[in-house]
């Protein structure tokens, strides 16, 4: 079939693939540590039908080709990994990173996987997990006579224990950065996980070689910008519509050969 | 068999190549630092003994539009836009170099900068490795300084600068790999006076509603190809019922 048609179905695939991206990042725009994403497009191989420069006597050249391209495809949709809003809590479990770094969280299969979202819970042990039930790493465990729990911008975490006046210190948070946190896999539930792309994490303290500090008491919301994202729908629909109407206006010329020839 | 049907059947012909042209043009509205192709045809008379008894048209692509696509800024410190003429060089898949106006930059393995299309971005000495970076900023003439990991605000290092070019347009033509190469083949020299804006991306230059109108004006013109064609064969018939005998 005419491949000006199969051109305009590309167009239509790209802005399908877009308007799927946009959906997801307007669903997820109340999802802590949410990063919102992109889709990349490039435009697929062109068609070399007449060689510009080509002799077209002895003596003289084709002074302009033609060369057609074949339409446009998603490469990639690429993670933005900007800082979202700190929004307050007063919950002494949220914690935000205020800068680089990744929360070390260990999935059932063992496996460790990173997450910039900081709302962590107790579970039956007292140990810090996700609102999944997926355990932190390094592992804390808060007593069960605590009163309160204090987590310093170092991610020191020290407990005020009944009967005692003297803080004691329970754990210390660690953060882990990456060379390439676009680079990151995201696999949902919040969590990341490393690829070759992204480099090997480099774990330490916050605050401590270019890793972001910790805030107790905050939560890093979703770095979705829903207006931006509303204009990108916009555009989106508009660029569906074009490509739609490029394939009936393909569709009728074919149409109009075979009713009048 | 009467040349006018050919002369009719080679015009919608070749409208159609043109329409293949137009379709990719609207299916890249929305890709960053597309180039819109440009279009036109040419006659192309056949000389018979003596003078041109017909003539044919014949699609062409003379090169791509130079026109400044919209900026759209994101605020990424990997997002890259040329303000006015040039070209980013980056290292095409066969390892020459190539021009681009994408310049949404992703780091690869080993910190080295590329578009998003997996091309590596050249700087004034070949590719650019970032060391571990805290934050990353990208002067207007290309310089990228970085603040390493760990480091306090007043080390900043530079790192290189991306080579941007401006070759005269019509020394460029798009490859197709959809990337800008040099007619001749030589690397272009870098040009100082291309500037860059940081955290903001160039749109595609295609204007929708022009190409829009290109589409339907082809369309029309398809159609009066096509009636060439019909007329053609009405007249072939005609003749045909004079001439029977019956």
């Amino acid at each position: 079939m005419n491949p000006a048609l199969w051109i305009a179905k590309s167009g239509l695939d790209a802005q399908q693939t877009r308007l799927n991206v946009v959906s997801n990042n307007l669903a997820n725009v109340s999802t802590s540590g949410f990063k919102r994403a992109r889709a990349v497009f490039e435009d697929l191989l062109y068609q070399n039908v007449r060689q510009v420069g080509a002799q077209t006597s002895q003596d003289t050249l084709l002074p302009s080709g033609l060369s057609l391209g074949t339409g446009v495809r998603t490469v990639a949709t690429e993670k933005l990994h900007t800082q979202g809003n700190i929004v307050q809590t007063d919950n002494a479990l949220d914690i935000a990173i205020q800068g680089r770094g990744f929360f070390q969280i260990q999935r059932p299969d063992g496996q460790i996987a990173y997450s910039r979202d900081g709302s962590f819970h107790l579970d039956a042990q007292g140990q810090l997990v996700t609102s999944n039930g997926y355990l932190l790493q390094p592992g804390i465990a808060i007593p069960e006579n605590a009163l309160s729990i204090t987590i310093g911008v170092d991610g020191v975490v020290s407990v005020l224990v009944a009967g005692n006046a003297q803080p004691t210190q329970v754990g210390a948070l660690q953060l882990a950065d990456f060379v390439n946190p676009a680079g990151l896999e995201p696999v949902g539930e919040n969590l990341f996980l490393e690829t070759a792309a992204s480099g090997a994490p480099q774990a330490g303290t916050p605050g401590q070689q270019g890793l972001g500090t910790v805030l107790q008491g905050s939560v890093e919301s979703s770095n979705v910008n829903a207006v931006e994202e509303l204009v990108n729908l916009i555009e989106t629909q508009r660029a569906y519509e074009m490509n739609s109407k490029a394939i009936s206006t393909t569709d009728q010329m074919l149409q109009y050969v075979t009713q009048n020839l | 068999m009467d040349k006018m049907l050919y002369v009719g059947m080679s015009g919608a012909r070749q409208r159609m190549l043109a329409l293949r042209s137009i379709n990719n043009n609207l299916a890249n509205a929305t890709t960053t630092g597309f180039r819109e192709d440009l279009n036109q045809f040419r006659s192309m008379p056949v000389y018979g003994p003596g003078y041109a008894t017909r003539v044919y048209a014949m699609d062409e692509r003379p090169g791509v539009s130079f026109a400044q696509g919209p900026l759209q800024h994101t605020g990424r410190e990997l997002d890259l836009a040329i303000d006015g003429e040039g070209w980013f060089a980056v290292q095409a898949v066969d390892g020459s170099e190539a021009y681009t106006r994408n310049g949404n930059l992703n780091l690869g393995s080993g910190g080295l900068l590329m578009t998003g299309s997996g091309h590596l971005l050249m700087g004034d000495n070949g590719p650019i490795a970032l060391p571990p970076a805290e934050s990353i900023s990208i002067g207007r003439d290309g310089t990228i300084s970085i603040r390493p990991t760990g480091q306090t605000a007043q080390t900043l290092v530079e790192v290189g600068r991306i080579k941007l070019v401006n070759p005269p347009g019509e020394d460029l033509e798009k490859g197709d790999d959809g990337l800008m190469r040099t007619r001749n083949g030589a690397d272009a020299t870098m040009d100082i006076n291309v500037r860059l804006h940081q955290g903001a991306l160039e749109g595609s230059n295609v204007n929708a509603v022009q190409t829009m109108v290109e589409m339907i004006n082809l369309q029309r013109q398809y159609e009066m190809q096509v009636k060439v064609m019909k007329t053609a064969n009405d007249n072939a018939e005609a003749a045909e019922s004079l001439l029977r005998i019956s």
